[in-house]
């Protein structure tokens, strides 16, 4: 009994819960067969009760294999559900296989009370294989998904660790799950033979066979050893691969294309260091990869700006910042302030321009440093903007102060303020 | 180690890009005096062990190892060799992964030939070379509250004046300058340099000790 839906599952026999009242089981049946779905759920229930209740089993069991969606969906309606279900969907699903297990035992206790039974010795094994049948089938069209899944799925190369440690948890679950449904079957097989009263005559059969079991275990070791080993390592070759190819994909879109660019534009020296820096900046970025350190803090703000005027005045700014914190209004100041100052110094002084910023429990300060001729403050026509306004004026608004000393030596801007809630 | 001022250094760069090493050596023409090149590990510390130069100029990331490796290698023979480490990364654990293995000083490679040249006659006289960046990092390595463990207040902990002048390292002032702006010698701006590269290099502080990990995570 059932074992016919079984067999055909390997055909074009599939589930449709769209069309089904359950599970769509017998709706699925029916499409395949060419029969109203109403006739075959007639028939089902007249051979529900004949059978004593076990076709219920032989539906769970096709509910577990069958692949879900209506046929005309092709494939992807039955790869979709298995692999990649997010852990919610597994959940549910689990709670689900669990609901409609319990049901199940209880009409089957329905029956069994009710007489139309056929034996103990006889049901409950079929159910007890059922269910690890079910668990190793249900695991076999799950690998086969996933394996088709792989290669879709390798080259997003955001977070390789995480999918990987996902991965290996997959794996694992896969073993226990296929290792349980074995065991079930197994138990099944026995309880069989115990009931019936086989097991005496039996046992010596078995003995035999855990024996020589055993013994083929034990040769068979070292090579199923090496063979996971070489898996293993064929393994780890394919992310390699996909790692390299992943690599070669980026310095194409990156690197070449700047270096591409940097011999058209060979005969402009400035134009070829601005594109260099850009293209450094980026590999830089890409390479410190997921750390991404330099967020969207008071850090991140003001290399942002330094990198702004190393783009706008084609020239190398050395920043370095100590510490970090949040960006708050007065952290925004200071940054505008800053970027001010490099752009004066990128304009009248050249590199090398230095930014050193320190954040401290009460304070932020900056420094920012070329060396050109110098200037006198205090000469500077006080309808300058740039000084007046942008970097002393803002500082004093937010309750800073800048302090700028210039020299033969060069010109410093210091600003300095305290911090919120420090 | 003959310390002279009157011959210029002798020099052995090691990098494993070719084209590199012949940069930097025609940058350094007539500057120092370049005596080898050396593409790998193994080859650097066969060639320093020969030809004794007063600084190795060392790459970081090298195949097998890399430059830590190197000073590895070499101070079986020659404890006292001088190294200044040069890179295009300029990422703490790098930096710090080099300095504690046994560098003293670490430019990036962006440097011009005149400052490099200067930066190897510095540390061929013992003293310390801190880039503006390297300077930043020990700050924040040692910006921290000490933990229990870090029970050393000789090495685990900065003096006001170190710190003063590792700001002013980082701001980009030259010792020269800073020995103006704080009012001490020149040679006591080294002697602080030189005092923040031995706790550099001995301090168990765990920014420092995690940063190493870091580094040989990723090797």
């Amino acid at each position: 009994m059932g074992a016919g839906d079984e067999q055909r599952s390997a055909g074009g026999l599939r589930r449709d819960p769209e069309a089904g009242l359950v599970a769509g089981v017998l709706a699925g049946v029916g499409e395949r067969v060419g029969v109203d779905p109403l006739l075959v759920r007639i028939l089902f229930l007249v051979l529900v009760v004949a059978s004593g209740g076990l076709l219920l089993v032989a539906y769970a069991l096709a509910w577990a294999i069958l692949p879900g969606g209506p046929a005309g969906e092709g494939e992807r309606g039955a790869t979709a559900p298995p692999a990649d279900a997010p852990g919610p969907g597994r959940r549910r699903r689990g709670r689900l296989a669990l609901g409609v297990g319990l049901l199940m035992l209880a009409v089957l206790l329905s029956f069994r009370e009710l007489g139309i039974w056929w034996s103990d010795a006889l049901a409950w094994p079929l159910v007890l294989a059922a269910a690890g049948v079910a668990l190793l089938w249900r695991q076999s069209v799950a690998d086969g998904t996933e394996l088709d899944a792989v290669p879709t799925a390798a080259p997003s190369p955001t977070a390789p660790a995480p999918d990987r440690r996902r991965e290996r948890r997959a794996s694992l679950l896969r073993l226990y799950r296929g290792g349980f449904g074995v065991a079930l079957v197994l138990g099944a097989a026995l309880l069989f033979l115990f009931a019936n009263d086989t097991l005496g005559a039996a046992r010596d059969v078995a003995v035999t066979a855990i024996v020589i079991g055993v013994a083929a275990a034990l040769i068979l070791a070292p090579f199923l050893w090496r063979l996971g080993r070489k898996l293993a390592a064929e393994r780890a070759e394919r992310i390699r691969t996909q790692e390299k190819a992943e690599l070669a994909a980026h310095l194409h879109d990156s690197v070449l294309q700047t270096l591409t660019l940097m011999q058209k534009r060979a005969g402009e020296p400035e134009e070829v260091a601005a594109l260099a820096r850009r293209q450094e900046r980026e590999l830089r970025s890409w390479l410190a990869g997921e750390d991404g350190e330099e967020g969207d803090g008071f850090a991140g703000a003001l290399t942002a700006a330094a990198e702004q005027v190393e783009d706008a005045h084609r020239t190398a700014v050395e920043v370095v910042i100590v510490g970090d914190c949040e960006l708050d209004e007065r952290g925004s100041a200071l940054v505008g302030a800053a970027r001010e100052a490099l752009t004066n110094a990128a304009k009248f002084a050249g590199p090398p321009i230095s930014l050193y910023a320190e954040v401290e429990d009460g304070r932020i300060e900056a420094y920012v440093r070329d060396r050109g001729t110098g200037f006198d403050p205090a000469a500077v026509n006080a309808g300058r903007r740039g000084i007046s306004e942008s970097i002393v004026g803002r500082m004093e608004r937010n309750g800073g102060s800048a302090e700028i000393s210039s020299g033969d030596h060069g010109t410093e801007v210091q600003l300095r303020i305290d911090r919120d809630g420090a | 180690m003959s310390a002279g001022t009157g011959s210029p250094p002798t020099v052995v760069i090691v990098d494993d890009h070719a084209l590199f090493r012949s940069g930097v050596r025609t940058e350094l023409e007539g500057l120092v005096d370049v005596v080898g090149e050396a593409g790998g590990v193994e080859e650097a510390v066969r060639l320093v062990a020969d030809v004794k130069p007063d600084v190795v100029l060392l790459d970081v990331h090298m195949p097998s190892g890399g430059g830590a490796a190197v000073i590895a290698g070499v101070s079986e023979s020659r404890p006292g060799q001088r190294f200044l480490a040069l890179s295009v990364s300029d990422a703490a654990e790098d930096v710090i992964a080099v300095v504690r293995a046994g560098a003293r000083g670490y430019v990036t490679k962006s440097i011009s030939g005149e400052e490099l040249a200067a930066a190897i006659r510095r540390v061929h006289e013992g003293d310390a070379v801190f880039s503006p960046r390297l300077a930043g990092f020990v700050l924040d390595a040692f910006a921290g509250e000490l933990t229990e463990a870090e029970v050393d207040p000789e090495l685990d902990q900065l003096t006001m004046r170190e710190r003063e002048v590792l700001r002013l390292i980082a701001r980009g002032y030259l010792y020269k300058e800073i020995a103006l702006k704080l009012s001490i010698s020149p040679k006591t701006v080294e002697a602080h340099v030189s005092a923040v590269l031995r706790k550099l290099q001995l301090s168990n502080r765990h920014e420092l000790s995690r940063w190493a990990v870091e580094r040989r995570l990723i090797d």
